[in-house]
């Protein structure tokens, strides 16, 4: 099932169409088309080797593609060299150039496109001023932190206002606090100047955080184009929910659909109902229903009276395990992992398989609400997870 | 244990040490001697070296082996900045080894392919010919000390340069050029003092009248080693000994071998 982007495609900004690239047998890019809106946060997103930079380096004019086109404003550019191309990268390590001050690499893009002299002044000391970076002029790049380098390298990029700004994982080399920072500067920024942003991460966390939307790619193909919130909560494939946050992936088969409420029978546990669903199943079919940890409830055996009722085993699959709200099956506290804010506990069930959860720690002194080995309920509403058909 | 390990080391390494600069220390030490004979220590005097201004010949060949040395260096460097370019950009076996061949071939062997080259091409020995051939060897040295560097550049740099607006010509100036130029520098400053010093293959393409500096001091000890002889030594290590600390100042990488 492929997620398709159905809003505002006339008049994209930036138009990939089916662009392919290959090195030697490789194929790094295989007939990838993306549409990008003028001023949207777009980002690519994908395990390391799945095509998503470069994708960017061909956007950028870096490198030429096999076969495909790429449009902006309707118009190709796959014939134009890099210097012509309206749009500007921001490096994974920045490329500032050491040999010149701060001053002269914010200057650069001014001068290359023959700005006058004096212009050049004004517009370097207010690229520097919107950084909030206003007397680092004078200094050489190496004498700047990571996150003022950062900074640097955007206003440099920004400083002639391109159409298009391309993001190489530039957040990739600081460190976990000041990622957070620049992370909501950059959302920021983009609000603030409208400009396109095209952003490469691997991180699925940024990605979330950042994007108006989201192109999850792998082994050179897209996989899915959605909304942050929809990716998660909407994943189309094992991959993407596997690759966006944290998920457990039950096995099952389609065996009801009346409406958007499906009913799966989930292999060695035994039937559950998923709701909200938006797309026709076909009975018989194979699919994992997508569960996130925070969805689920962890609660002690005992704390559910007569706990026997809602016990089903493979033995005896027939009566549904949920009844028309909520799902409910018995495992034990296989281990578990305190991180501070939560616990997560892994819990394993009748059919062996491990699933994941999570409890928040409300209360400071309690930590551990339950220990390994606990015989506990676990339990989600049929509208907290999502079908993925192998 | 340690200690005593430690004084082996220091020791053997003050022989080498020895064994490699005693001889210079010689040669420095009797320039300053005021005695005709290398033999004993007599007195302290500057008459050597003074003496050597009023030589006729001895200045002839040092202005010939200044003029040998800054041409052939500064030809190599423009050759040899392209070929260490080049040698990156490809990446090709072939290219790689044409460069770097002169490097590694006997001197002796260079000497007498281009003496049968000159003379075949109807070449008569003099200045050019021996710029041509100090050219021939010094481009492989200045492509190694510009390829050294170009490697330890971020290939973005170059891409960025790109990015921001600037046409391939406007990024070798502007970007390429001065990140490259102390391996530029280096790589020139290694081509002079190989070319001042060089004896063979400068004793195989010179002609009459056209004498450099070592092949003077060649003649000069074919008689004697005179006090004069060691004077100009002296000068000639120095000047050497002044342009290598130099270059290995500004390219520390390609005397560390990387």
């Amino acid at each position: 099932m492929v997620w398709v982007f159905t809003g505002r495609e006339n008049g994209a900004l930036l138009e990939i169409v089916n662009v392919s690239r290959h090195f030697d047998t490789f194929v790094a890019l295989d007939k990838v088309s993306l549409h990008i809106e003028a001023g949207e946060f777009f980002t690519l997103l994908g395990p390391s080797g799945c095509g998503k930079t470069t994708l960017l380096r061909l956007i950028a004019g870096f490198d030429q593609p096999d076969g495909g086109d790429i449009l902006l404003d309707g118009k190709s550019i796959i014939a134009v060299p890099p210097e012509d191309r309206p749009l500007h990268t921001i490096f994974q390590n920045y490329a500032l150039f050491p040999h010149m001050t701060v001053a002269e690499n914010i200057a650069f893009p001014l001068r290359m496109a023959r700005v006058a002299k004096q212009d050049i002044r004004t517009r370097v000391a207010e690229a520097l001023e919107d950084v909030r970076l206003p007397d680092k002029g004078n200094q050489y790049p190496d004498a700047l932190s990571g996150g003022q380098k950062q900074r640097i390298a955007i206003a440099r990029a920004l400083v002639n206002r391109p159409r298009l700004l391309l993001l190489d994982e530039p957040l990739s080399a600081l460190d976990a606090k000041l990622r957070e920072q620049m992370q909501i500067e950059l959302i920021d920024l983009q609000k603030d100047i409208g400009i396109t942003f095209i952003y490469v991460t691997h991180d699925q966390g940024e990605a979330l955080a950042l994007s108006h939307r989201i192109a999850v790619m792998d082994h050179g193909r897209i996989i899915q184009v959605d909304e942050p919130s929809r990716l998660y909560g909407y994943p189309g494939s094992r991959f993407v929910a596997d690759f966006i946050g944290k998920c457990n992936l039950l096995d099952g088969k389609v065996s009801e659909q009346q409406g958007s409420r499906v009913t799966v029978e989930l292999d060695g546990l035994g039937s559950v109902y998923v709701s909200g669903l938006e797309t026709q199943f076909a009975v018989g079919s194979r699919c994992a229903l997508t569960l996130r940890p925070e969805k689920i409830r962890i609660s002690r055996s005992s704390a559910i009276p007569g706990a026997s009722d809602t016990l089903s085993s493979p033995a005896d699959p027939s009566p549904l395990s949920s009844f028309d709200g909520e799902s409910h099956f018995p495992g034990y506290v296989h281990d578990m992992l305190y991180l501070g804010d939560v616990t997560v506990y892994n819990v394993t069930l009748a059919n062996g398989v491990l699933l994941e959860t999570l409890l928040a720690n409300s209360a400071s002194g309690r930590t551990n609400f339950f220990e390994i080995g606990d015989q506990v309920e676990v339990a989600w509403s049929c509208d907290a997870g999502h079908l993925v058909l192998d | 244990m340690m200690a005593k390990k430690n004084l082996l080391l220091t020791v053997s390494a003050g022989l080498v040490y020895l064994f490699l600069y005693l001889p210079l220390v010689i040669v420095v030490v009797f320039s300053f001697n005021d005695s005709k004979l290398n033999a004993e220590w007599v007195g302290f005097t500057w008459k050597w070296y003074g003496k050597l201004l009023y030589n006729q010949e001895m200045l002839t060949a040092a202005m010939n082996s200044l003029i040998i040395a800054s041409v052939s260096a500064g030809i190599a460097t423009i050759l040899g900045t392209l070929a260490g370019i080049a040698m990156h950009q490809y990446r090709l076996r072939l290219l790689q080894m044409l460069v770097l061949a002169p490097i590694a071939m006997p001197e002796i062997l260079m000497g007498v392919s281009l003496l049968v080259l000159f003379i075949m091409v109807n070449m008569t020995l003099g200045l050019i010919s021996i710029m041509l051939a100090h050219i021939t060897f010094c481009i492989g040295f200045v492509a190694l000390a510009v390829q050294a560097r170009i490697s330890s550049l971020d290939p973005a740099l170059i891409e960025a340069a790109r990015d921001l607006g600037a046409t391939p010509w406007q990024c070798f100036r502007e970007v390429t050029l001065p990140l490259l130029m102390p391996g530029i520098l280096a790589g020139a400053l290694m081509a002079f003092t190989l070319s001042i010093d060089d004896f063979v293959i400068t004793f195989f393409t010179a002609g009459v009248g056209s004498s450099t500096l070592p092949l003077q001091i060649y003649s000069m000890v074919k008689i004697a080693v005179t006090p004069e002889v060691n004077a100009v030594s002296t000068l000639l290590m120095l000047v050497t000994l002044v342009v290598i600390t130099v270059a290995s100042r500004l390219s520390p990488a390609i005397f560390r071998g990387e």
